[in-house]
């Protein structure tokens, strides 16, 4: 099923006329003159487009970003117990003074900014690439305004198994900045990174991470976005898997008035793992909460596995959308594809939209989905009352318990263990 | 300890009489035991005593220490002293068994005006206490009551009560779905338990249960009431004849 974007006329200013031009020059200017071949193509998201029609894009493509409160946020960094390569961005502007050196055993990073004016460079074949491979069937005119006009971000590069985890923090400052940042990443062949992300980073965010694994590489993502009640972000992610290459990526969301995540995944060599995760929690009482996670997972090779694990909890009035499709391509036996999202409603009047979709033009495979929106057991949260558990106590365990799934996603277990804390003591504030 | 009287329960959500009138008194450091047939009501009278939702009690008091528990939350009730171990123990995903026991220790110690147990402490306790009812180390760290097999849940409940050392004891049906091994298994459990400052009520549709839990005093239940109260050769009348003869005797 492909879906095409009705082109808007741009009657009133938009993010395309409002937003700068980045200046010519460079590896990276034919990507961003094709990018926005692209965009000129698509016009930006409208609401009758399909894939906006849970979510609305107005305010991402308005031209302002808008204002968005800064929380006062007196929390330990989260992985603050994880060594990590620390990179700092302040609404949305790299901070050498607070990041550490870009470099690290088994690896190169280099800003985009420093480099985009040089002739050539590796991440040449990558950059805006994976983007324009991710806009068929689906287009994300989002992905390709960031590729044509994004002017930092970070290019990374490991060559080894790098053992520090490269932590972005995002910091906020400034409550009306808007950031928009474009970052590539290749694993290559048998190497592996793990990449941290943290933090609220604009008022309003726009980002794309492209991945590329080489065979037998690993990739590790964990994303905490911040809690700041305001803030609005489009998030896109664009892998492609080589042979036997493992992707991992898990996000945590808390708050925000629109998220947007899209994780475009298309596995190209045989035997690879793919696993998308997602938990988020919103509660309409502290402002308006919108969480969509909007994924797209192509199989085209051999006894690939994917699995998309999103769960969402959603009180007072709060929204979850979740887009979610696995494309089995004819040859692509054996594949292993699974998808499951749900939600638990604490109250009736939040809402869950769920559009899980299937397509398979292979005829040897294993694909399954489910979706379930649901409320709290009531026979789970007697038995912990029986033992002496304090109803508000008991719902958050059983609010863990319903993400665990989620958070079993994260293969190191230090980090997953910061993420269920962190989780815990946010519930545990939501209740005084 | 446990002083039932005259209780009257129906469903909330619809006009169906459960218990008609139950009056019953466990002594302290006391065993009783309800047995009855299906639908006699024994399991909805733990469910009232334990405080879970959706029966409406319109007549009649339940002291425990005579305090009135029916107006407490069912967390009040475990701090006041009183466990259910639940026929059908709950699945909790997610969850790990030694966190949920601490944190269910820790909850009631809290109410009770106590400390917390420091974490050495705890898991001393907890592993002397799981190593005499056979339940490994793997056991405690898994999610609560995921993939245990009914005889390591039915364990799994009396680690529970080991721990949380309540002074009322309420069995329902924990002889369901056991075999012979897991049945002693678990009655051993529960017999370590027995003090004299403790008491149980065992809830069990069959005889054989009392063969390893050695009650004091037996109870048969029928429709909503106790029908008839006797020692623990009235277990034995149930076993040979059935409940049919009873029920006759009282129609």
């Amino acid at each position: 099923m492909s879906a095409t974007l009705q082109k808007n006329t741009p009657a009133a200013p938009d993010l395309a006329s409002a937003l700068a031009r980045p200046p010519r020059g460079g590896w990276v200017e034919a990507a961003r003159a094709a990018a926005e071949a692209r965009l000129e193509q698509t016009g930006l998201p409208g609401r009758r487009d399909e894939y906006w029609r849970f979510t609305r894009p107005d305010t991402l493509t308005a031209p302002e970003a808008g204002t968005a409160a800064l929380l006062k946020d007196d929390e330990a960094p989260f992985f603050g117990g994880t060594d990590c390569l620390n990179l700092v961005f302040v609404d949305g502007a790299f901070d050498a003074d607070a990041s550490d050196k870009l470099e690290g055993t088994g690896l190169t990073i280099e800003r985009l900014a420093d480099v985009a004016a040089t002739s050539d460079h590796w991440a040449q074949e990558l950059y805006g690439v994976l983007e324009a491979r991710g806009q068929k069937p689906v287009v994300r005119p989002l992905a390709a305004i960031n590729t044509a006009r994004a002017t930092d971000g970070l290019l990374i590069r490991a060559t080894g198994k790098v053992e520090k985890p490269i932590a972005i923090r995002y910091l906020r400052r400034d409550a009306d900045a808007d950031a928009m940042l474009h970052s590539v990443v290749r694993v290559e062949e048998g190497a592996s990174l793990t990449l941290l992300e943290n933090g609220p980073a604009a008022a309003r965010f726009n980002s794309v991470l492209e991945v590329d694994l080489g065979d037998e590489a690993a990739f590790h993502h964990i994303r905490t976005q911040g809690r700041d009640h305001e803030r609005r972000e489009a998030t896109h992610i664009f892998a492609r898997l080589g042979r036997e290459s493992l992707f991992k990526s898990f996000t945590l969301s808390a708050n925000g008035a629109l998220t947007r995540n899209e994780c475009i995944i298309e596995m190209t060599g045989d035997d690879g793992v793919a696993h998308v995760a997602g938990a988020a929690l919103g509660d309409g009482a502290s402002g308006a909460f919108h969480h969509d996670d909007t994924i797209f997972v192509t199989h085209d090779a051999l006894r690939c596995e994917s699995r998309q694990v999103f769960k969402k909890v959603l009180r007072n009035g709060a929204v979850g959308v979740f887009q979610g499709k696995i494309l089995v391509k004819a040859g692509a036996q054996k594949t292993d594809g699974y998808q499951i999202s749900q939600s638990l409603l604490l109250d009736e009047d939040s809402q869950f939209l769920a559009k899980p979709e299937l397509e398979i033009y292979a005829d040897d495979v294993v694909c399954s989905h489910g979706s379930t929106t649901g409320a709290i057991d009531e026979t789970a949260l007697f038995y912990l009352r029986s033992r002496g558990v304090e109803k508000a106590e008991a719902q958050d365990l059983l609010v863990l318990s319903f993400l665990a799934e989620a958070i079993e996603e994260i293969d190191d277990a230090d980090l997953a263990a910061n993420i269920n804390d962190r989780l815990a003591a946010w519930l545990r504030r939501r209740r005084s | 300890m446990l002083k039932i009287t005259d209780l009257h329960v129906q469903l909330e959500e619809e006009d169906k009489k459960i218990l008609k009138g139950v009056n019953l008194t466990v002594e302290t450091g006391k065993v009783h035991a309800i047995m009855g047939p299906n639908g006699s009501g024994k399991s909805t009278l733990s469910y009232v005593l334990s405080g879970r939702e959706g029966y409406e009690v319109t007549q009649g008091s339940a002291e425990l220490d005579g305090e009135e528990i029916l107006e407490m939350d069912p967390e009040e009730r475990a701090a006041a002293g009183l466990f259910l171990a639940f026929q059908y123990p709950v699945e909790i995903p997610g969850v790990g068994n030694m966190t949920f026991l601490r944190t269910a220790v820790n909850a009631q110690r809290k109410a009770r005006g106590q400390e917390e147990m420091s974490a050495t402490d705890f898991l001393k306790e907890v592993r002397a206490k799981a190593k005499s009812l056979k339940i490994d180390a793997d056991m405690l760290k898994r999610p609560v009551n995921v993939g245990f097999s009914g005889g390591e849940k039915k364990r799994n409940e009396i680690l529970q009560m080991a721990m949380l050392e309540p002074r009322m004891c309420i069995l329902d049906e924990t002889d369901s779905g056991l075999d012979v091994d897991a049945m002693k298994l678990v009655a051993d459990g529960v017999n370590a338990l027995r003090d004299e400052g403790r008491s149980f009520l065992v809830i069990t549709h069959y005889q054989r249960l009392l063969d390893h839990i050695k009650p004091d005093v037996v109870h048969i239940m029928a429709d909503g009431r106790i029908i008839k109260t006797g020692g623990p050769e009235l277990a034995l009348e149930v076993e040979n004849n059935g409940y049919a003869d009873l029920l006759e005797g009282t129609a």
